[in-house]
C-alpha cells in the first residue's frame, strides 16, 4: 500500500495547480466584472445579416 | 390652433419620447429632436443600426447640441484623466451614467467600427464604466469624448474620480485569502478522515504522514489567511481594547501550537481541520459583510460635481482654464446646465440659477446684473458672463464644506453589540481556561494543559463572530432591494437604538419635482393664452408649474399686473380682467383641501374652474407621522413658516417644528437633542450635511443616488421614503436576531466546554462542533432575516 504516499502526493500537486489557476484568474481580473459577460453573450454579430436579408 | 393639440402620439425612434412635431424625419423614422436624429444618422451610416434591434427605443434623449469639451485639449487636464499612456496608445476609463440596456453595451463595444483609431472598448455594466484603448496620435481624447457625446453617451468627467478611488481601495486580497483557507480546509479534512474512522495498527505510518501534511497545510492558513486576526488583535491590545479578534487569534494560535505539539510528539492527530475550517468560515463572514455599491459613493464631495474647467474670456477670446488656476477678476462664461464654480458677479445675460445642489430647493432663482452669485448654482437659461470675485477655494460653498463643524471627526458613534459582548466573552473564556488548568494541575499537568488548550479551542467565538456579519449582510441586501443604501453594517445597529427623528423640510419631505397638476376647468385656447401670459410674469412656484403645464404659448402683452403675496395674481390683458389664485382672492371661499393646492381662475368676473396641484410632499408622509408614538419627531426647515398649518397634519406638535434654521442652527439643535437622546437626522443637500454628520445616524434622501450627499451614513432613494418606518422596525428586528444567534452560539460553546474542561476533547468533536455551529448560525440568521423582512413587507 505504499503506493498511497505517491498517490496522495500526486493529488496534492494537482490541487496546487488548480489553486494556482485560480490565483492567476483572480489577479488577471477575470472575476472583476461578473455581470457584463452575461449580457454580452446574448449579442451576436450574425443578427446583422439576418436583419439585412429581410 | 393645431399647436396645442397633438393629432397622434408618435414615439421617437431613438429615445421613445413623444414627437411633438414632424420636423425630424429620416429614413421614414420619426425623431423627437435634432439630437436623436443626428445620433441615428451617425449610427445608420456606420452600419450600426443593430443598436435599435436589441431593444425598442434604446437611446437617451439628448438636449442641447453645443459641445463643451474644449478643455480636453489642455494637456494638464488630460494627464489627470487617463489611466495609461505610452508613445502610441492611451487607455482611459469613463463613467457613463446613461448605460442602461444591452443596446448600450453592444454599441459602446462597437466603437472601433466608428473610428479605426479605437483599438477596443469594454463596458462594465454594473459600474457603468467604459474602458477604451485608442491611438492618441490620430485621435485625441477630446475627439473621443465628442464621439461618445455624438452617439448619446456623454461621459461624466470630474475632478474627483470617486469610482476610480473606490476601485483602488478594496484590494486587500480577501478573495485570495479565502481561496487559500478553503483549499487547505478541504485537503486537511480529507486527510483527517482516516484518523476519525480509525487506522489499524499496521497503518500507523500513514497516521504520521497525514499528521505532517496537515501541519504543512495549516501553515499558509496561519501565516497568510489568518494573519489579519493577529495584527488586529495586537493593535487593539496596544490601544487597550479587547475586541473579538483577540479570542479568535488566541484560538487560532492555540489550535496550531497544540496540533504541532501532538504531531511532533506523535501523541495525537491534532486539530488542523478545525483550524483551517475556523479561518475559512471567519473570512467568508468578512467577505459577506463587505458590501460594495457600484454606483454610490459616500465619499463624494463638492469636487466631483464641479466642472473640470471653465471658459475664460481673455482678449475677446474664450479659452478653457482648469478650476485650480482661476483667479479673481477673470471673466468666465457659464452655459446652460453648467455649474458656477466660484462666487462671481453677474455681468451679462439672464441668470436663472438652480441652487438645488446646495440647498435642496429646486425652484430656480432669478439674479439681476451686478448681483453676486454663489458657487454651486446651475445656470438654467442661456449663457451668462460672470466676473470671479473669489477663487474656488475661497468660495462660499467650498468654505462651507471645509468648515470645522462639517468635517468634525465622528467620535460619538456607539459600540456594536458584538464589540460590547466580546469584552465580557474574552474575560469569561480566559477565566474558565485558567480555572480548568488550575483544577487539573495538582493531579496531572498534562491533562491540565490539555484542558486549558481545549477550552480556548472549543470556545473560540467563531459562531459569535459570524452572527453579526451574516445577519447584517442579509439585512443590507434587503435594504438595497428597497433602494435604501447603508454605508456599512454598523449603521443597522445604530438605527435600532435611535429614539428621536429630525427631518429637514425642503427636498426631504417635499419632492423637488412637482409637476402633478390637474386642470378642472374648461378653458378655450384664448383663455389659456390669457392665463399663461399672466402667470409667466410671476416667479411663484405654482405659477411656474402652471406655465409648464400649459406648454409653450405665445405671450400676450400685459397691461396691468400685480401679485398679492399668499393670494395670487390680478392682471389685465387684452381688455380682459384676470384673477388667478387661491380661494381667498378669487371666490372668497376659505375651505381648501389640505392635500392639494388649488389655483382658481376668474376671467371677467366669471368663475371658470381651477387647477389642482398636488402637494409636493413625498408619498407616505402620513406613515412617517405614525412614528410619532415611538419616536420624538422634529422638523427643521430653512424656509419660513408658511406651510406650518399643512405640516401640522403630519407633525402634530407645534413646538417640534422650527423654521428659518441656518445650517449651523440645525447642527446646534441636533447637538442639544443629543444631550438626552439618540438622534437620527433625515435631510438632503449640502445645507444639511453638518447636521447629518453631527447626528448619531444621518440619512440623505435623494431622487438621484449619484447626487451630492456628504456626511451621511445612508442614502435613501426618494421613491422608498414611505418605507422609512418599516426600515426602522426591521432594523430593531435585526438586532434581536443577532441577540438570538448569540444565544445559540453560546449554547454550542457550553456543549463544547463540557467536554473541554475534562481535558478529554477529541479532535473529532471539535471538528464536528465547529462547522455545525457555523452552519446553524448562518441558516438561522438568513431565514430569520427573510422572515422578518416579509413581515414588514420589504420583500
Amino acid at each position: 500500500m505504499n503506493i498511497l504516499f505517491f498517490l496522495i502526493g500526486c493529488s496534492i500537486m494537482l490541487a496546487f495547480m488548480f489553486l494556482g489557476a485560480f490565483f492567476w484568474a483572480q489577479s488577471d481580473g477575470q472575476n472583476d466584472d461578473l455581470y457584463t459577460p452575461s449580457i454580452r453573450i446574448l449579442l451576436d454579430d450574425k443578427k446583422k445579416d439576418a436583419e439585412n436579408e429581410k | 390652433m393645431p399647436q396645442n393639440q397633438l393629432l397622434e402620439k408618435i414615439a421617437c425612434y431613438h429615445c421613445g419620447n413623444d414627437c411633438l412635431s414632424n420636423d425630424f424625419n429620416f429614413d421614414g423614422k420619426s425623431f423627437c429632436c435634432q439630437g436623436c436624429n443626428s445620433i441615428y444618422k451617425v449610427l445608420s451610416s456606420n452600419n450600426l443600426g443593430n443598436y435599435y434591434h436589441y431593444n425598442d427605443h434604446p437611446g437617451i434623449n439628448r438636449d442641447g447640441l453645443d459641445k463643451k469639451f474644449d478643455y480636453l485639449s489642455n494637456a494638464e487636464i488630460v494627464t489627470k484623466l487617463i489611466d495609461y499612456r505610452d508613445e502610441r496608445t492611451t487607455i482611459v476609463t469613463f463613467y457613463i451614467p446613461q448605460i442602461h440596456c444591452s443596446s448600450c453595451l453592444w454599441l459602446l463595444e462597437q466603437l472601433n467600427n466608428l473610428n479605426p483609431a479605437i483599438h477596443y472598448s469594454r463596458v462594465d455594466f454594473l459600474k457603468k464604466q467604459l474602458i477604451i484603448k485608442f491611438d492618441h496620435k490620430t485621435f485625441s481624447l477630446q475627439q473621443l469624448v465628442e464621439l461618445l457625446y455624438d452617439i448619446g453617451y456623454e461621459p461624466v468627467i470630474s475632478l474627483q474620480d470617486v469610482i476610480k478611488e473606490q476601485n483602488l481601495a478594496v484590494k486587500d486580497n480577501l478573495v485570495k485569502k479565502i481561496a487559500v483557507a478553503g483549499f487547505c480546509f478541504g485537503n486537511v479534512m480529507l486527510l483527517s478522515f482516516p484518523e476519525y474512522f480509525g487506522l489499524s495498527v499496521y497503518e500507523q505510518a500513514y497516521k504520521y504522514f497525514f499528521g505532517f501534511i496537515n501541519v504543512a497545510f495549516s501553515l499558509p492558513v496561519l501565516l497568510y489567511s489568518g494573519r489579519g486576526y493577529f495584527t488586529s488583535a495586537y493593535h487593539n491590545l496596544r490601544n487597550g481594547v479587547l475586541n473579538i479578534d483577540f479570542p479568535l487569534a488566541l484560538g487560532i494560535a492555540v489550535l496550531f501550537l497544540r496540533t504541532l505539539a501532538e504531531v511532533l510528539t506523535q501523541t495525537g492527530a491534532g486539530f488542523a481541520d478545525t483550524l483551517c475550517g475556523l479561518v475559512f468560515f471567519l473570512l467568508v463572514g468578512k467577505f459577506v459583510q463587505r458590501k460594495t455599491y457600484h454606483h454610490i459613493s459616500f465619499e463624494r464631495d463638492y469636487r466631483s460635481f464641479f466642472p473640470v474647467a471653465v471658459q475664460v474670456i481673455e482678449d475677446e477670446k474664450e479659452k478653457p482654464v482648469p478650476l485650480a488656476q482661476l483667479r479673481t477678476g477673470q471673466r468666465i462664461i457659464i452655459r446652460c446646465n453648467e455649474i458656477i464654480p466660484a462666487d462671481a458677479i453677474l455681468l451679462k445675460g439672464n441668470a436663472l440659477i438652480d441652487f438645488s445642489f446646495v440647498t435642496g430647493e429646486s425652484a430656480p432663482v432669478n439674479k439681476t446684473l451686478g448681483e453676486i452669485i454663489y458657487a454651486g448654482g446651475r445656470q438654467m437659461d442661456k449663457a451668462i458672463e460672470l466676473e470671479i470675485v473669489k477663487s474656488v477655494s475661497q468660495s462660499y460653498l467650498t468654505q462651507l464644506w471645509n468648515n470645522e463643524a462639517f468635517s468634525r471627526k465622528q467620535d460619538n458613534r456607539m459600540q456594536t453589540f458584538s464589540e460590547k459582548m466580546s469584552k465580557y466573552f474574552t474575560f469569561a473564556l480566559l477565566s474558565i481556561a485558567v480555572a480548568s488548568l488550575l483544577f487539573w494541575l495538582p493531579l496531572d499537568y498534562k491533562r491540565g494543559l490539555a484542558a486549558f488548550t481545549a477550552v480556548l479551542i472549543v470556545a473560540c467565538p467563531c459562531a459569535l463572530a459570524l452572527s453579526t456579519p451574516f445577519t447584517m449582510s442579509a439585512v443590507l441586501s434587503i435594504f438595497d432591494r428597497n433602494l435604501f443604501y447603508l454605508k456599512n453594517t454598523r449603521v443597522v445597529e445604530q438605527m435600532a437604538t435611535i429614539d428621536t427623528i429630525v427631518m429637514d423640510k425642503t427636498g426631504t419631505i417635499t419632492t423637488p419635482e412637482n409637476n402633478v397638476i390637474k386642470m378642472q376647468a374648461d378653458l378655450s385656447f384664448k383663455q389659456k393664452q390669457l392665463v399663461y401670459s399672466a402667470c409667466s410674469n410671476s416667479t411663484h412656484p405654482l405659477s411656474r408649474m402652471l406655465c409648464m403645464h400649459l406648454g409653450d404659448i405665445k405671450q400676450l402683452p400685459v397691461v396691468e399686473y400685480s401679485e398679492i403675496a399668499g393670494k395670487g395674481i390680478v392682471a389685465k390683458i387684452n381688455g380682459h380682467h384676470l384673477l388667478i389664485g387661491s380661494g381667498k382672492l378669487s371666490t372668497g371661499h376659505f375651505d381648501e383641501p389640505s392635500h392639494v393646492s388649488v389655483i382658481h381662475i376668474v376671467i371677467d368676473d366669471e368663475y371658470l374652474g381651477y387647477f389642482a396641484a398636488s402637494h409636493h410632499y413625498r408619498e407616505g408622509l402620513d406613515e412617517i407621522g405614525s412614528l410619532n408614538g415611538d419616536y420624538d419627531l422634529y422638523l427643521l426647515s430653512g424656509d419660513n413658516d408658511h406651510e406650518k398649518n399643512r405640516l401640522l397634519n403630519f407633525f402634530p406638535l407645534v413646538n417640534h417644528m422650527h423654521f428659518n434654521q441656518s445650517p449651523q442652527d440645525k447642527l446646534d439643535f441636533i447637538k442639544s437633542l443629543q444631550q438626552m437622546h439618540t438622534v437620527m437626522m433625515v435631510g438632503d443637500g449640502l445645507n444639511d450635511s453638518g447636521a447629518l454628520k453631527q447626528s448619531d445616524i444621518g440619512i440623505a434622501v435623494t431622487d438621484n443616488v449619484n447626487n451630492f450627499s456628504p456626511g451621511c451614513d445612508a442614502i435613501l432613494d426618494g421613491r422608498s421614503f414611505k418605507k422609512l418606518p418599516a426600515f426602522l422596525r426591521f432594523s430593531k428586528d435585526a438586532v434581536s436576531i443577532i441577540h438570538a444567534s448569540f444565544a445559540i452560539s453560546l449554547a454550542y460553546n457550553f456543549i463544547g466546554l463540557a467536554y473541554a474542561v475534562t481535558g478529554r476533547l477529541s479532535p473529532l468533536i471539535a471538528a464536528v462542533l465547529m462547522p455545525l455551529s457555523t452552519v446553524t448560525i448562518i441558516s438561522f440568521t438568513t431565514l430569520a432575516t427573510h422572515f422578518k423582512a416579509r413581515k414588514h413587507k420589504l420583500l
